[in-house]
């Protein structure tokens, strides 16, 4: 091929890539969960003129930020074809446990009792990666072991403790009970975690090797192991990485509702499957991004203050809730599928 | 070779397995009975059965699911549905036998409709099932609100409270073991249920070869929301009384049921006396601990490591007879090597 | 065949064991009596404990004290059948939900245990006696009280409950319902019930969204202690002290900020080591058999002093009433607030 010919390829390839901007966002596979997200923020709105109004953005945002910030964790997890379903228990003792330290220790920054957390966090995850790479238990179940162990464990720690007794608003210093809603430059800290997480784990899942490993594990366990990659190590991070994650979520858990109880985030373990599910991460792995869990996790906070703030029965919410989430997963599906086929057919050049 | 190493894994851990079951179950029962006077009065022991019995019809139709490779986590909920609606008839001045029955056709609907939408927009059992998870428990609560639903006759009452004449064997003991029995022949004697764990190898090439797949799951499922409202006929009329959370958090406990028993989450493996001693095994297991009045956080902790822990013993045997085997093959090898050149050096 | 043969012989050895231990239910010279909470880990229950231990050891006899993990009717069940089981000569509990208890509590009366049910309600025969700490008529008027005499009687008002499923809440509720219809309250409008589950953050997110949904709400009353807190949280954070009130009933150790802070100047409750005293004394006078659980009969409850048992309208047995809603405002709180 002369030079010629190369500069004439070239040419058509930029004018493509610039008109098909817009093709190419229309071939996203969040553009489901993406529109689905405009429909029902509509219809919200229509119906409640309080929706809208950026008080109520900055609570949804509030609500759904530790749902976000332990869902990047349980992507990665399902990701490589595993599952963790003892996020709820894990966020109930890491906060359990931090709250008992520092309601005696004023002193302790807020930051530094989030760092703590993220730490004991980090040691629950190690435990499930350990038991399901090393021992090879199947992730189910070894999280299905640990939620059980770890909501067991809550209650025994809080027992010794401090007799039972949850730890309430008063034992807290002041500094960390408004700690999720004070701001840093005019965005509630809480927030801004949030962000940090994303943009950092956005880097390493998309523009890191390490990141584009747990993608090829999850795709193909075989195959990565033919290309040289260390699949355990690679099967064993996720789940640390999740008990990191799951460990801030804790802290910040504890001090957002300043309150550490034995049942906290009992059942939470649903909600952020949810998230990433409707978030268009396969149930089976190796596909996925974080922008979608993004989504995911918005949709779920949307709806959770939509049905509180719409005057509806009480007696109607859970099934709405239900319905919406089922409507949510089968349109994407239906639209995932228009996407597919639409960029088969411009494979057909 | 390959293909004997995986036949080898699968017997040995399916044999493995349900015999450890079985040695922690009897080692459990011989320690407890001299623990406590009261442990093996015989009344006792059949009355601690009323609690699991309508989780154990369940584990039964969830034993076939979670083989081919799926998972219902709705089935608690479809078990309150089922009981609202059979309830809030009743009360409304139905005779609560076709109430029944159209609770009973509730909770068949809702497992159609988990498994329509499976098999025909094609999405994963899990979060279909848990989508409808809410989905049913919320209309439940739509029906019935904050009501509760009571007042049921004698003849309904001896379905989840009655015992077979003046034994103390209680009649859900019996209907449930006729299930059970009725249920390992279609699983183990049948082509159905071969058919059942060809699915759950390799879903793939069962459909290439023509086997029915979505039918069968649809059926599956269909008949897992029909146990649900089966159960939800015992324990409606065991509790004698129904509000819409009603059977909250069954599904887990189903869930672990089954899988302690062998059956593997990934689907092809398990076997029906597995589960049935399985839910036997946490079935004593809660009585001899409530006997001694231990929390039941620590029962909460006891079943997630007894989970941990029978699968880590597993592993652990398995790779050992593993390890035994390979070491005699390559030996066979190894005297096929030396057989052939002392016969070539012979032949020259 | 060699496995099902060995199963056979597993089944049959271990029934067999019961020829030999057979007899059990051994007669015991202590009496045990037994509690049954609504669930552990919930701090209201240990405060309970405390009363019921000191009674315990004032009286001499063996206790079980046993709740579910969940607070469902269904764990409270198993745990009914557990103590059935062992023998137990008395069982007080606190129902889930009462109706669902009934059956099980009528299996432990036919087996000669002597039941008592507390804050449990009315339903027929299925107890011996029951204890309330207040009458729910009172409860349920006193906290529409506190509300209305903090917000001039008038404006709109929301209620925060527990579950929709919990019987206690939904008799609590009817009186506050009975009670706003009185001439007094005409001007105040109570504009929704909404359920928090006893969940904190369900709670707190039910609080923010009755925020938002009517502008011009003037209270809130949450009888029950997760609930109450939960609110006191979203009226702080939401800037909301004084502009909603908010009364119910709530434990002083939970509620010692939103008190401090002014979101909750005054919430009520009743005192929860007393009613472990109460029960425990009440179950064992049963035992003994020094009442029987019919109105008119008369008792000794320690420290407490005497009691009459009261006739609890559309059932058989007695209602014995503790005492009165006690109020905790700024003044007292602090005082409770390491105990309760």
């Amino acid at each position: 091929m002369n030079d010629h010919e190369d500069a004439e390829g070239m040419r058509g390839m930029s004018n493509a890539t610039s008109r098909s901007l817009f093709i190419r966002f229309a071939g996203l596979r969040e553009l489901g969960i993406f529109i689905f997200l405009l429909v029902v923020v509509l219809i919200i709105s229509i119906r409640s003129p309080v929706f809208l109004t950026l008080d109520n953005i900055h609570d949804i945002g509030l609500d759904a930020a530790i749902l976000a910030i332990v869902a990047v964790g349980e992507m990665m997890v399902i990701l490589t074809g595993g599952i963790d379903i003892s996020v709820g228990s894990g966020i109930g003792l890491s906060g359990m446990i931090v709250a008992l330290i520092i309601m005696n220790a004023w002193g302790i920054p807020p930051i530094v009792a989030v760092f703590m957390g993220t730490a004991i966090g980090g040691v629950l995850g190690m435990i499930n990666g350990i038991l399901v790479v090393k021992a090879k238990i199947p992730p189910i179940i070894t999280t299905l072991g640990t939620m059980s162990i770890y909501r067991g464990a809550t209650f025994i720690v809080n027992y010794t403790v401090n007799k039972g007794k949850w730890v309430a608003a008063d034992r807290f210093a002041p500094a960390f009970r408004t700690f999720t809603r004070d701001t840093f430059f005019l965005v509630p800290n809480l927030i801004l975690i949030t962000v940090i997480i994303y943009i950092i784990f956005y880097y390493f899942l998309n523009h890191t090797v390490t990141g584009r490993k747990i993608y090829a594990v999850g795709s193909n366990p075989d195959g990565a192991r033919f290309a040289g990659i260390n699949v355990s190590k690679i099967m064993f991070l996720p789940y640390l990485l999740t008990g990191m994650l799951v460990g801030t979520g804790g802290v910040l858990w504890v001090s957002r509702y300043t309150s550490a109880q034995t049942d906290a985030a009992q059942g939470f373990e649903f909600m952020v499957i949810t998230a990433v599910v409707i978030g268009g991460v396969k149930v089976t792995g190796g596909s996925g991004s974080i922008i979608g869990v993004l989504l995911g996790s918005v949709l779920i906070g949307v709806i959770n203050n939509a049905l509180n703030l719409v005057r509806v029965s009480p007696f109607w919410k859970l099934a709405i809730n239900g319905f919406i989430i089922l409507m949510a997963v089968i349109v994407d599906k239906y639209i995932q599928e228009g996407v597919n086929k639409r960029l088969l057919e411009r494979r057909k050049i | 070779m390959r293909r004997n190493n995986q036949q080898l894994k699968t017997s040995s851990f399916v044999v493995q397995w349900e015999f450890i079951l079985l040695l922690i179950f009897i080692l459990f029962n011989f320690a407890m009975s001299f623990t406590h006077s009261n442990y093996l009065r015989v009344t006792n022991l059949f009355d601690t059965t009323f609690i699991f019995s309508e989780k154990a019809l369940v584990a039964l139709i969830m034993t076939f699911i979670i083989i081919t490779g799926n998972i219902d986590i709705s089935v608690a909920s479809m078990m309150g549905l089922s009981s609202v609606v059979l309830a809030t008839l009743f009360r409304a001045g139905m005779n609560i036998w076709p109430a029944s029955l159209v609770g009973l056709g509730v909770g068949t609907f809702c497992g159609f409709l988990n498994g329509f939408i499976i098999t025909r927009v094609r999405l994963p059992a899990l979060i279909i099932t848990l989508a409808n998870f809410s989905f049913y428990r919320g209309i439940a609560y739509v029906i019935l609100g904050d009501e509760a639903v009571g007042g049921f006759p004698e003849s309904f009452l001896y379905l989840g409270r009655g015992y077979i004449g003046n034994s103390p064997v209680p009649f859900i003991l019996v209907f449930f073991i006729v299930l059970a029995v009725l249920a390992g022949i279609i699983l183990h004697r049948t082509k159905f249920g071969r058919t059942v764990y060809a699915i759950g190898w390799n879903e793939h090439t069962c459909y290439a070869s023509g086997v029915p797949v979505d039918r069968i799951k649809l059926l599956l499922f269909t008949i897992s929301g029909f146990m649900a409202g089966l159960a939800a006929v015992f324990i409606t009329s065991r509790i004698g009384n129904t509000r819409p959370n009603i059977a909250t958090g069954f599904e887990l406990e189903i869930i672990t049921i089954v899988i302690l028993g062998g059956v593997m989450i990934t689907g092809g493996v398990g076997k029906m006396w597995g589960v049935f001693l399985s839910i036997f095994l946490i079935g004593t297991i809660r009585y001899g601990l409530g006997l001694h009045n231990i929390p039941g956080q620590y029962m909460l902790i006891v079943t997630g490591s007894l989970l941990i822990i029978s699968i880590l013993m597993n592993n652990l045997i398995v790779s050992y007879v593993e390890a035994r085997y390979l070491r005699a093959m390559a030996a066979l090898e190894q005297g096929e090597q030396l057989t052939e050149q002392i016969s070539s050096r012979e032949r020259r | 065949m060699k496995k099902t043969l060995l199963l056979i012989l597993a089944f049959v050895l271990v029934i067999s064991f019961s020829a030999f231990a057979g007899g059990g239910g051994a007669k015991k010279d202590e009496i045990t009596i037994a509690m049954i909470v609504k669930n552990i880990g919930n701090p209201f229950f240990d405060v309970v404990r405390k009363g019921w231990d000191e009674a315990v050891a004032e009286l001499g006899v063996n206790d079980v004290w046993r709740g579910p993990e969940q607070p469902t009717p269904e764990g409270q069940i198993e745990i009914f059948e557990s103590l059935i089981a062992q023998g137990v000569d008395g069982i007080t509990y606190v129902g889930n939900d009462p109706q669902a208890l009934a059956g099980v509590a009528q299996k432990a009366m036919a087996a000669g245990i002597k039941v008592n049910g507390w804050e449990s309600g009315v339903v027929p025969n299925s107890r011996d006696i029951s204890v309330e700490p207040v009458s729910a008529q009172t409860i349920g008027a006193d906290q529409v009280k506190i509300l209305a005499e903090q917000i001039d009687y008038k404006g709109q008002i929301a209620i925060l409950s527990a579950a929709a499923t919990m019987a206690n809440q939904n008799t609590w509720i009817k009186y506050m319902k009975e009670e706003l219809e009185k001439p007094e309250y005409k001007d105040m409008e109570l504009v929704a019930v909404v359920y928090g589950d006893d969940v904190r953050e369900k709670s707190y997110n039910e609080a923010l969204g009755l925020f938002k949904s009517f502008p011009n709400l003037r209270g809130i009353i949450s009888p029950t202690t997760v609930g109450i807190a939960a609110t006191g949280r979203a009226i702080t954070d939401e800037g909301m002290i004084d502009k909603v009130e908010l009364t119910g009933l709530g434990l002083p150790s939970e509620m010692y900020e939103y008190v401090m802070n002014g979101a909750s100047k005054v919430f009520g409750l009743w005192n929860p080591k007393d009613l472990g005293y109460m029960n425990a004394y009440v179950t064992y006078r049963l035992v003994t058999g020094e009442i029987t659980g019919k109105p008119g009969e008369t008792f000794k409850a320690g420290r407490l002093g005497s009691y009459t048992i009261e006739p609890q309208e559309g059932v058989d047995n007695g209602l014995v009433y503790m005492g009165s809603l006690f109020r905790f405002d700024k003044n007292n709180v602090g005082e409770f607030k390491d105990e309760l």
